[in-house]
């Protein structure tokens, strides 16, 4: 997995607002079938870095390569043509429509001038099962979906499209633990699939639990980046943080808990 | 448990869209009654209340004065039901983008105006004077769309501002005369008032419809099976589609027995149509209900969100100018009354009434008639037993009241019943 080339890679990203200085040096890269963890405390420039892959802000210096080929990506909708698909935190479906309306949303299947309703059904259902998702019926609005059917459909209306690279920002947030699960089997199915994922989180068991490589933000930097065989809750608590011995990691030490 | 696994594995190849165990595939007419009755209680109301409300009232002034239901004072109700409901049909796009336009009433007066003056008074051909006043409509809610897309101005203050200045240039353009009578052989005259089908034409047209809900409904049936996805039977769409002809071909005879369906009654239901058709299978009326229901949504999924608004504000006014045109040519002439009064309360009130829901998103075309014709069955009845004009708007102002707070309660019921 580890050798084949980056679908996304990023070098030398630096993005000033005013005098924030919010990204300087970043660099970063997935490959296909990989999921990759970026982590990092608030204020430390995950989703600045994320908004620049999916075309929101165009970064002040550094290099974008997609697919071997060096790139500018000049708005959500080129990223989208690129084939890098963005999970927003606050997923943006329209809660009075139904499943299907909502995945082919802007991009809607048409046959002679009018909405092709049966096919974007059909198709709605690939989609959904090479996902596994739990969706009893694509014909019910969105406002009567469980938290996690919502994030599946945000993440299944992505796909549209055959993206090689999808970013998901804080998925699993504001989910119970069950749709957490259900969320990170999805996660895994889409590295399955061949398609590079980037994976935003600030709970650590989640990363740990589907990350192959995670990426450590700090202060708008890279901090470390770890294999995630080789690195433990406290190391990667202390990369995060800047200190080995930071509240935290006294916390864990002192109960001799290892999450 | 082992009663799940029993059902999956005894329902074999499901289709594509029958495939979740959860799935409760029961089309007793039982439990369609009570799948009917979980949507109710869930606020998923649709045009439920409208319809009730519709056989109440019918019932109601039926048995205080059984000509309320004579053929006579149907195909009546249906002309004065008309000019008005065609404003309505604005209204309705404009609250499914959670909008409002408070200033029909002066486009309707403004577009009747126009007409008149330039009928009468400039010697334009009829069918051009009746184009300018659309176009003028059209130019108005082009001005709102970018007095809202650009500056971000309220619908509701922009269209205050405009029920103002409109209703001036209505004034303005109408002069010091202030009545102008159309010219009686003039054909819009004779369209909002004489003009009915031929009773063979009637049928004719209940068959055609029922035909083409059949035929539409076989290809799409068609096209599901064969994408493996589940399909109604031909039969039940074949008894859906007679009983569609069986009812409208009733209604025809019914309203036959007087002069029958008049044309304007007729453009107004074939606009609704039309327009139903257009918000549920174009790419266009899918847009409106993504815009009404999570304007941002639809702006990160690539929507133009800004057209979506220009395009509804110019329609809504070029059906206002419209419903202005019908009503000068219903009521022979236009004066500086014209559009004024309860024209703006109740065109936005029958939509409301029919079901649009005011927090934008949900409603249908659809609304704009039954809306309509709730109001105008209770002014027709009020009128029909003698009640006076003070006691009608009483009873109109709590209709809407209540239409209001059923919208708002089902709003309610949907909030928190919406993650089962
Ligand atoms: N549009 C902006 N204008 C000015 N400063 C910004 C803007 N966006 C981000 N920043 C700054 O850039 C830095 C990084 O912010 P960013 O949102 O990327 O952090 P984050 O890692 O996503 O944090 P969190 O975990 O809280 O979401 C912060 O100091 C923030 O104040
Ligand atoms: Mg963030």
């Amino acid at each position: 997995m580890t050798t084949s080339a980056p679908v996304l890679s990023l070098s030398g990203i630096g993005k000033r607002f005013g005098a924030v200085q919010a990204l300087s040096d970043v660099s970063l890269e997935v490959r296909p079938g990989e999921v990759v963890a970026l982590v990092g405390d608030n204020g430390a420039g995950k989703s600045t870095l994320v908004k620049i892959m999916s075309g929101v802000y165009t970064p002040d210096e550094g290099q974008i390569v997609f697919d071997g080929r060096p790139v500018t990506i000049d708005g959500p909708k080129q990223a989208k043509e690129l084939g890098i698909a963005t999970v927003f935190q606050d997923l943006a479906l329209a809660d009075n429509l139904d499943v299907v309306a909502n995945l082919y949303l802007g991009q809607e299947h048409t046959a002679g001038g009018l909405l092709d309703e049966v096919e974007m059904e059909a198709s709605s259902w690939q989609l959904l099962r090479q996902l596994s998702a739990k969706i009893p019926s694509v014909r019910i609005p969105i406002a009567s979906l469980s938290g996690g059917q919502r994030q599946t459909v945000a993440i299944a209306r992505s796909l549209v499209g055959a993206p090689k690279v999808i970013m998901l920002d804080e998925p699993t947030a504001a989910l119970g633990v069950a749709q957490t699960a259900e969320v990170l089997n999805l996660v895994e199915r889409l590295r399955e699939n061949g398609l590079g994922v980037v994976l935003i989180s600030h709970n650590m068991a989640d990363v740990q639990a589907v990350a192959d490589r995670i990426y450590v933000l700090r202060l708008g930097r890279n901090a470390a980046e770890f294999a995630i065989d080789d690195v433990t809750t406290e190391e990667l608590v202390a990369a995060i943080t800047g200190a080995s011995d930071n509240v935290v990691a006294q916390r864990a030490a002192g109960k001799g808990t290892r999450a | 448990m082992s009663t799940t696994d029993e059902r999956t594995s005894s329902t074999g190849p499901a289709f594509a869209d029958r495939a979740d165990e959860r799935l409760v595939e029961d089309s007793s007419p039982g439990a369609l009654l009570r799948g009917f009755l979980r949507r109710m209680r869930s606020g998923d109301l649709g045009m439920v209340p409208v319809i009730v409300g519709l056989v109440v009232i019918w019932a109601v002034f039926y048995a205080q004065n059984p000509r309320f239901l004579s053929s006579r004072n149907l195909v009546e109700l249906s002309l004065d039901s008309a000019t008005i409901g065609m404003i309505s049909v604005g209204i309705v796009l404009v609250l499914l983008l959670g909008e409002i336009d408070l200033s029909v009433g002066s486009v309707s007066g403004l577009g009747g105006s126009i007409l008149a003056v330039l009928l009468v008074y400039q010697g334009w051909p009829l069918l051009t004077a009746i184009l300018a006043a659309l176009a003028c409509g059209i130019a108005i809610g082009v001005l709102y769309g970018l007095l809202y897309t650009r500056f971000g101005v309220p619908s509701f203050v922009i269209t205050l501002a405009g029920l103002l200045a409109l209703l001036g240039v209505q004034l303005a353009v109408l002069g010091s005369n202030g009545t102008v009578n159309l010219p009686g052989d003039s054909w819009i005259i004779k369209f909002a008032n004489f003009w009915f089908l031929p009773d063979w034409a009637s049928y004719a047209l209940a068959v055609a419809a029922g035909a083409i809900y059949f035929a539409g409904r076989v290809v799409t049936i068609r096209r599901r099976r064969s994408l493996n996805l589940s399909a109604p039977s031909i039969l039940s769409v074949a008894v859906r589609a007679g009983l569609l002809v069986v009812g409208l071909v009733a209604m025809a005879y019914y309203l036959n027995i007087d002069r029958g369906i008049g044309y304007m009654p007729l453009l107004w239901v074939l606009v609704i149509v039309l327009m139903d058709q257009l918000l549920r299978r174009t790419t266009w009326g899918r847009h409106v209900y993504a815009v009404g229901g999570n304007e941002e949504a639809a702006r990160r999924a690539g929507i133009a969100v800004d057209r979506v608004y220009l395009s509804v504000f110019a329609l809504a006014s070029m059906f206002a100018a419209l419903g202005g045109v019908l009503a000068a040519g219903r009521l022979q002439s236009v004066a500086q009354s014209s559009g004024g009064t309860d024209t703006n309360l109740m065109a936005i009130a029958a939509a409301v009434i029919g079901g649009v829901s005011l927090f934008g998103g949900r409603g249908s075309a659809f609304a704009a008639l039954l809306g309509m014709l709730v109001l105008q069955s209770i002014t027709s009845g009020l009128n029909l037993i003698g009640v006076a004009a003070e006691i009608r708007y009483i009873v109109t102002g709590a209709v809407l009241l209540l239409a209001v707070t059923i919208d708002s309660l089902s709003r309610r019921a949907r909030k928190s019943s919406g993650r089962f």
